[in-house]
Order: C-alpha cells, then sequence, then structure tokens
C-alpha cells in the first residue's frame, strides 16, 4: 500500500482506485452484519463463493460482503450490481438462481424480491422497499457500497475527503465552528452539543488531551451503533481524527463491545489499513498532524458505557462511575481533558465537514439537525436499523418504516432509551422524533433503540424487567441506586405476583425521588425514569393490577 | 485527601454562615472547619472521597440552581451556597439509612442517625446481609496498607466484600487494622469465615499446626 502524503496523492489514489473499478461489473453485495450473521448469511456467502468459482465467473463477478443494510427482518439480504436487484431472505439453495438468472441472465427472480405483506405490492430495488421509502440514509446509506474490511471501498465513496480538507485547509478553531454551526448534539443519550464539549476539552489546561468513541452500547434494543462501526468503520475513525484535530489531541480511544467479534476485528483492520496508507500515525497526509488509536474492550456490565466508568475502565480500574462535577472534559482519563462521543456522532463529523453546517442544519428540527439512526424491535412488522431526519414523526417511524404491529394487534406504547428511557402512549404517537420534544414527555430519545408494545404487553412487567435488568448493571457502588433499585424491584416483582398493596405506588415514587436525585451517576439518576413515565401514562395499569391483585400472576404462570 | 493550593480564598456560605475556605477544598471540609456537621458513613479522613453512601448529600446553590451533591466530594466554588438540612435533605437521608438498616439493623452508627432523622428501621423488608458496602475496609486496605486483601466482588445488588484467601492469610493476623473501621459487625465475620474455609492450613497461626 502506497503511504499518502498530501491531499493530491489521496486524490490520486481515489482516481486509482476507481478506475480500476468497472460499474457495469455484476457484483454481489451481500449483508453481512450482525443480524443476518445470527440468520446463518455465512453460509449464504459461501454459497456464492461456491457457485462463482464452480461457474469459473472469479473474474467476472464481484463478491462483497458489506456491513449491514438495516433491514434485519428481511435478512439476509443480498443486492445485484449494477441493477441492484434487491433480494430478501436468501437462502444457500437460492444462490445458483440468482447468479444464472439475475447476475448472468439480468432477470428478476420474482419470488426473492419483497412484496408487501398487505398488498402484495413488489418492490424490485431497495429504495422501493416501504422500510427504506422515507428514510434518510445518510449514515448508513453507505454500508450497502462497503466492505467494511477494504479501506479502499471507503475511499471509492468519497471516504477520508473530509479529513483531507480538514487537516490541510481549515484551522481547529474552523473546525470546531463548523460543528457548533451545525448545532451537531451527542447521539449517546444526553443531546449535549458536541462542539461545546469539544471547545471545553481544547481550553482545558494540559499538553495531553484523549478523543474516545464510545461503542459500548449496552442500552436494551440499540443496535445502531454496532451497524455503524461493524459496517463503517472508517466514516467513525475519519470523524474521530477530525475531532482530535480540532481539539488538540494526540490519542484516541475506541470502546467497544468484549462479545462481538466482528466489532473488533472490523475496527483493527480499519486501523490497520489506515495507518498503512498515513491516514492515521504520524505526520497524518503530510500535515504534521500526529494521531494514534487504541481499542479498549468493555468488562461487560451496563455501565461500562457511562462515561467516567468508561475512563476509568481505559485506566484499567474497574468501570466505577465518579461524580462528574468536574466534567471529564476537563478531567477524564488520568486526570486528563478527554471528549467522548458516540460512535454515530463521530460519524456525523465527517458529513458536516464535507457538505457543510448550513446543508447539515436544513435537514432536522429547530433544536434536534441532521438524521437520527434508531433501532427498531418488539411487537413491530419490521425489526431493524433505520435513519430518519429529526422530526419524523414516531407514529411514521413504527407504521410507516417499521410496518406497524404484527397479529393485528393493536398499539399500546412506544419506549425510548432502554431501561433509562421512558414510553409514549399511543395517542402520543404524532411527536417528532426530538431531543427536547421526547424528553419533555418524560420519554428522551436514548441513545435510539425503540421498543414497541402492543396491547397484550404489562406495563408493570415491563418496567419490572427494565428494573432487574440495572439491578445487575448497575456498579454497586452508591447506596441510592444500589438499594433504590433493589427495593423498587421487590415492590414491582410483588405486584406482578399479585401481591401488591396500597401505598406501594406511592413508595416508589418516594424511592424513585431519592434515587434521582441522590444517586452518583446517571444510571441512578435516571433508573427510575420509566418507572415515572408509565406511572405518567399507565397509572390505571399499576393500580388495577395492585387491586385486582393476581391478573399479572395468572399471565405469568401461562 | 484534597490538596489544598492556598492559592486563593473562595468565600461560600453554609447553612447561613459564611466560612472561607481554600480552592481544592470539598464541602465537608469547609463544614467540618467551621463546626458545621454533616454526617458520614463511608468517608475517613485518611482515605480519598468515595462518594458511596450518600449520607452527606446537601442542597448546593449555584448562580441560583440548586442540585443535591455529596458533600464529601463536591468542590468549594465562589458564591456556593450550601444548605446542610433542608426538608428535602432530611428525606434523602432518611431513606438511604431505611435502606441500609433493612441489612444492618444493629448498627450503632445506624441507629444514632435514624434516631436524628426518624429513619424506621422496618421501612424495608429485611436482608440481612450486615455489610453497607461503605468500603472503608477495602480501601483502607488498598490505600494505607497497600495489601489488597480485602475486595468488592461482583456488581450491582450482588456486590459484596470478600477477602482474597491467598493474600489474607499473609497479611491480616498482624495487622487487622480495618477491623474498628466497619461500622457493623460482619467484617470480623467475613474474616473468620475466609479464615476456616480457605486458608492454608500452615500459614495462619489459628489454624492447628501438624
Amino acid at each position: 500500500m502506497p503511504r499518502i502524503n498530501s491531499a493530491s496523492e489521496l486524490e490520486e489514489l481515489r482516481k486509482g482506485i476507481l478506475s480500476k473499478r468497472d460499474p457495469d461489473k455484476p457484483c454481489i453485495a451481500i449483508c453481512a452484519g450482525m443480524g443476518c450473521l445470527g440468520l446463518s448469511n455465512g453460509r449464504v456467502i459461501s454459497a456464492f463463493e461456491k457457485e462463482i468459482n464452480k461457474k469459473d465467473l472469479k473474474t467476472k463477478v464481484d463478491i462483497r460482503t458489506t456491513g449491514c443494510h438495516g433491514y434485519c427482518e428481511k435478512g439476509p439480504m443480498a443486492v445485484i450490481y449494477p441493477e441492484e436487484i434487491c433480494y430478501v431472505e436468501v437462502t444457500p439453495k437460492d444462490v445458483p438462481e440468482i447468479v444464472s438468472q439475475t447476475v448472468l441472465g439480468k432477470k428478476v427472480i420474482d419470488r426473492l424480491i419483497y412484496a408487501d405483506p398487505d398488498t402484495g405490492e413488489k418492490a424490485v430495488h431497495q429504495a422501493e422497499i416501504p422500510f427504506y421509502k422515507n428514510q434518510m440514509r445518510h449514515l448508513i446509506g453507505n454500508n450497502a457500497k462497503i466492505d467494511p474490511r477494504s479501506i479502499d471501498d471507503y475511499l471509492a465513496v468519497g471516504g477520508y475527503s473530509a479529513l483531507s480538507k480538514s487537516l490541510l485547509k481549515m484551522s481547529p478553531e474552523e473546525i470546531l465552528e463548523e460543528i457548533k454551526k451545525a448545532e451537531l448534539r451527542g447521539r449517546g443519550g444526553g443531546g449535549f452539543p458536541a462542539g461545546r464539549k469539544w471547545e471545553t476539552a481544547r481550553n482545558a489546561p494540559g499538553k495531553e488531551k484523549y478523543v474516545i468513541v464510545n461503542g459500548h452500547e449496552g442500552e436494551l434494543g440499540a443496535f445502531m451503533d454496532r451497524a455503524i462501526l461493524s459496517g463503517n468503520p472508517h466514516s467513525v475513525l475519519e470523524g474521530l481524527i477530525i475531532g482530535a484535530y480540532a481539539i488538540g489531541s494526540h490519542q484516541g480511544f475506541i470502546y467497544t463491545r468484549h462479545d462481538t467479534p466482528q466489532l473488533k476485528n472490523n475496527i483493527d483492520m480499519a486501523l490497520a489499513q489506515a495507518e498503512e496508507y498515513g491516514l492515521l500515525g504520524e505526520n497524518i497526509l503530510g500535515s504534521g498532524f500526529d494521531f494514534h488509536v487504541e481499542v479498549h474492550l468493555d468488562i461487560g456490565i451496563f455501565v461500562s458505557g457511562e462515561s467516567s466508568a468508561l475512563m476509568k475502565s481505559i485506566e484499567g480500574n474497574s468501570p466505577e462511575p465518579r461524580p462528574k462535577y468536574i466534567r471529564t472534559s476537563v478531567s477524564g482519563i488520568w486526570g486528563k481533558p478527554s471528549a467522548l462521543n458516540n460512535v454515530e456522532t463521530w460519524a456525523n463529523v465527517p458529513l458536516i465537514i464535507d457538505k457543510g453546517s448550513e446543508w447539515y442544519t436544513s435537514t432536522g428540527t429547530e433544536r434536534s439537525k441532521g438524521t437520527k439512526l434508531v433501532s427498531l424491535s418488539g411487537n413491530i412488522v419490521n425489526t431493524g436499523v433505520a435513519e430518519v431526519p429529526f422530526g419524523t414523526t414516531v407514529r411514521e417511524i413504527v407504521s410507516g418504516i417499521g410496518g406497524g404491529i404484527p397479529n393485528g394487534k393493536k398499539i399500546k406504547a412506544v419506549h425510548f432509551g432502554g431501561p433509562m428511557g421512558g414510553s409514549i402512549p399511543e395517542n402520543l404517537l404524532d411527536t417528532p422524533l426530538d431531543f427536547d420534544e421526547l424528553a419533555r414527555l418524560g420519554a428522551p430519545i436514548g441513545a435510539g433503540s425503540i421498543l414497541v408494545l402492543d396491547e397484550d404487553t404489562s406495563m408493570v412487567d415491563i418496567i419490572r424487567y427494565f428494573l432487574d435488568f440495572l439491578s445487575n448493571e448497575s456498579c454497586g457502588k452508591c447506596v441510592p441506586c444500589r438499594e433504590g433499585i433493589r427495593q423498587m424491584l421487590r415492590i414491582l416483582t410483588n405486584i406482578c405476583d399479585g401481591k401488591g398493596r396500597e401505598g406501594d405506588i406511592e413508595l416508589l415514587e418516594e424511592i424513585s425521588e431519592v434515587t434521582g436525585a441522590a444517586s452518583l451517576c446517571a444510571l441512578g439518576k435516571t433508573a427510575a425514569d420509566p418507572l415515572l413515565s408509565t406511572l405518567r401514562y399507565f397509572r390505571d395499569e399499576y393500580e388495577a393490577n395492585i387491586a385486582k391483585m393476581k391478573r399479572c400472576a395468572e399471565k405469568r404462570e401461562l | 485527601m484534597s490538596k489544598h493550593k492556598k492559592t486563593s480564598e473562595i468565600i461560600i456560605q453554609i447553612d447561613g454562615k459564611e466560612v472561607k475556605t481554600a480552592e481544592g477544598m470539598t464541602v465537608l471540609e469547609a463544614a467540618q472547619s467551621a463546626d458545621i456537621f454533616i454526617p458520614t458513613l463511608c468517608h475517613h479522613e485518611k482515605l480519598e472521597p468515595y462518594g458511596a453512601c450518600r449520607i452527606c448529600t446537601v442542597e448546593a446553590e449555584v448562580r441560583g440552581w440548586t442540585k443535591f451533591v455529596a458533600a464529601c466530594l463536591y468542590p468549594v466554588e465562589q458564591d456556593l451556597v450550601v444548605r446542610t438540612r433542608s426538608e428535602k435533605v432530611d428525606k434523602i437521608r432518611k431513606m438511604i439509612l431505611e435502606f441500609l438498616l433493612a441489612h444492618a439493623p444493629y448498627s450503632p452508627q445506624l441507629q444514632d442517625l435514624a434516631q436524628e432523622y426518624g429513619a424506621d428501621q422496618d421501612s424495608f423488608e429485611k436482608e440481612s446481609s450486615f455489610c453497607i458496602l461503605c468500603g472503608l475496609c477495602v480501601r483502607y486496605c488498598a490505600e494505607v496498607k497497600k495489601k489488597n486483601a480485602v475486595g468488592f466482588v461482583d456488581c450491582g445488588a450482588r456486590r459484596e466484600i470478600r477477602f482474597i484467601p491467598e493474600i489474607s492469610a499473609k497479611e491480616c493476623h498482624s495487622c487487622k487494622e480495618c477491623f474498628p473501621l466497619c461500622p457493623t459487625s460482619f467484617l470480623q465475620a467475613a474474616f473468620v469465615l475466609t479464615e476456616s474455609l480457605a486458608f492454608l492450613r500452615d500459614s495462619s497461626p489459628t489454624a492447628l499446626k501438624k
């Protein structure tokens, strides 16, 4: 691999890559995201490889194993270029037919394309499928065009041009200004302005500073960050390097899951390839800017994803949060200024630099700009990862993209933000996706997991489940969190077992007030949020459960 | 222990009283210097502030914004107004005590505080683990003795302290300095249990020798 030392060398390299690629050459792009991995896409991929070998087509047809296409419900998915014919739920036995009929014969195989379950209407291309129709796929759109293990694929879609622009044409202050003007808000849950966080880290005293990708993604029902980080790792890395340059950091960390080997493998490979090209390491692109990245794996509890706990973990200590009376952007890893953003936030950065803040802010709502990745799960027809502009209504996401509720059931609630989030009832589904609007309703957007609940769901049981999760996943250090969750869980379990008592709801409210005010970190402070949001909208259900005492217990016995 | 830089004097208000403090001091240290009492359970002057028990929670008002903070950790700053007792502060402390009394109802320290804050030891169902996880033993052993003979294991509701047999068999008999720090009767019990179950025979002076 050649080392690139200037902007023109990068463009030459890009030209070289593109000139070697024939846009008319057939290519089979198979989703190798984690959802499809679970659906045995490995067998589909090897069937394609065998078939191509058997037919002696190796030089005539490319096979590309790509990142997640998002439509997990219909995986494994294969897109046949150049016609971009999209096949869903592909099995190994479909492979010979796809190769002979579509790749060679240029014919569409009717039974393998998407058919609307209600209308029967067929869709040949991805963009025509209702799941994709109303999305705005700025971040995840390239996944289908890229083999995450090939930096050339990323360069072919314009990758690292934002880095080149940043390092060679812009000052750190100009980048900071652009990010601030883009009003980029942190996608990990808090929605804190990224530009302000970067500025704090930049202005904090000290020479050594760190930038961190939070790729822990422990939120229940959240699986969009891993789709980006494993499917297009260079986009996150590019954002990180730009951020490091703006902040004045020369060392970055990517913190991600130990239980998902694909993440580490793809990140490691991306780092190695970027380094070989001179896009990472010493004197990046001949700019004089040095930057190194280390990958760190989590130790497996939910609280590891809390920023101060994550930083402790990187230091080699157990992941116990510390109070953030002094912000981590001032005193983070080893007491040094550390700017932490989540995967999706970093992935937005190259886009903003490339296309400008004005372009970026033209999408979204007044105070939530750009797009948001959401992961849909629960009682929904289309499970998967979708990307929508802020401002899209929850109803559109659930009914349009998500395809509504299966089995003819009615929707009861939509839960955001996992175990520290909140639910909104059916009558509020026209609320736009927006950091502040949803927070006002007691259901902050969190990292973007959307759990859809149908009419058969017991809200009390759901909340009990979340608290059960948190009771095992908090660090256990501070009393209000550890003991508050323990007691709330006990009361809810009693209610579900038909042993609820008069006064339980009031006691739950009292406990939640104390854990909310006195806990050490955000986990404890927001542990009762799902409970409070359901007491706000479904209080009668709690009351009925206590009054009837037994309904829930019977349900569980079934 | 916080390093007091005597560079700049910071005047704060605690319970209506003006208190002269210095940069780097915590609210707890400031209060102690002015003879204002804030209860603590996991705090020890020889150890780094820990902020786990939250019994030292106070109301801190900065620029019109009120929040509840752990006095043992919260750094003083200009124009800070602290209220060590308020309806909400007392409510928080009462519930924290009730949480802990469910585990260790006979701790004299907890009982004293329970009286002050009207905490009912039968508020929550008893779960007699006896340990309140203040971590005084763990931190004393790590920070002062630098032995790590006792540590936390597991997380969340399953968190507990354990003596590490291999280390404590060698170190603990001649030390036991953590015993008087324990606010409950649990620490010695945990030690004896470890000793009887897991110590190597010939390394323990109390065990029968061949």
